[in-house]
């Protein structure tokens, strides 16, 4: 075994390894954007990179929905069932749903 | 057709079985990494073998007669697809490295294992259309060199082999 061909084995995983970093930097953080709907019609989309508050009051009610450490929640809600409340984070799977006030809370991937 | 000739085909032919052997062997054993897409390639040693022992052109031919059968026998059109377009890649940079290049076999091997990752993920680019797949690119890389360099330590002490590599020289086609 030539001593060329071992560098060559470490060249090829380091670029490896920095390549690696290089997209995790540029591909990371342009992430999720949690899309809020009211009556299913788009009322606002929320990258999940910034931390935000957003107060959505409409004819059905108001809700808080949170944007913290790139999770999303409802802090608070006008309706009686708090349902939304108790759903916690909203993930890909499992969006949040208020009835009383036809508000939700999904989740979208970037593509 | 030559005596010469006629050997050079027979151990064409046992690469080949050899090749298509190991191929199989690899999907009995239970080896995965957990990512899809990454495995040890241990077919390509028939094929490192058959480019030091015999010639580009053999190891060429063993090749693509591998992927054609194993696809027919374990897979479908679709992994001949992938299998096609890395093995045919792979090849042909082990020749052209091997020829340009002072590397010895380990490190034309290296280069066979990136190229055949690089191969298959630009098939998958184009099949799934998805940019994010760009993310696997660090890791096929990696994983192709180690690979690589696994197979290449492993064919090393048969091309070395001092009554192999007689045996196979008489093989060659004489210029």
């Amino acid at each position: 075994m030539k001593k060329s061909d071992i560098f060559l084995l470490l060249a090829v995983v380091l670029t490896a390894a920095l390549l690696f970093a290089v997209l995790f930097v540029l591909l990371d953080g342009t992430g999720a954007v949690a899309v809020i709907t009211v009556d299913g019609e788009e009322y606002a989309r929320l990258p999940l990179d910034t931390d935000t508050v957003l107060t959505v009051s409409t004819d059905y009610g108001t809700n808080v929905v949170v944007v913290k450490d790139g999770k999303v929640f409802v802090s608070e809600a006008s309706c009686q069932d708090k349902i939304c409340i108790n759903t916690g984070n909203a993930s890909e799977m499992r969006a949040i749903v208020c009835l009383p006030n036809k508000l939700s809370v999904s989740i979208e991937g970037d593509e | 057709m030559k005596k010469s000739a006629c050997k050079r085909l027979a151990a064409c032919g046992v690469l080949a079985a050899l090749a298509l052997t190991l191929g199989y062997l690899e999907q009995l054993l239970p080896f995965t990494v957990g990512i899809y897409g990454v495995k040890l390639g241990l077919s390509n040693l028939a094929i490192v073998m058959a480019l030091y022992l015999l010639d580009g052109k053999s190891a060429v031919v063993i090749n693509v007669v591998r992927i054609i059968i194993s696809s027919l026998l374990f897979g479908n059109m679709l992994s001949m697809a992938y299998s096609l377009v890395g093995g045919v890649l792979s090849t042909a940079v082990m020749l052209l490295i091997k020829r340009i290049s002072s590397l010895g076999c380990v490190g034309v091997s290296i280069c066979g294992g990136v190229a055949h990752n690089i191969g298959q993920l630009c098939v998958a680019m184009v099949l799934v259309s998805n940019l994010k797949l760009a993310f696997y690119l660090p890791v096929l890389l990696a994983a192709g060199a180690v690979t690589g360099f696994a197979i290449g330590a492993c064919s090393l002490p048969v091309i070395n082999n001092g009554y192999i590599k007689m045996l196979c020289d008489s093989y060659k086609i004489s210029k």
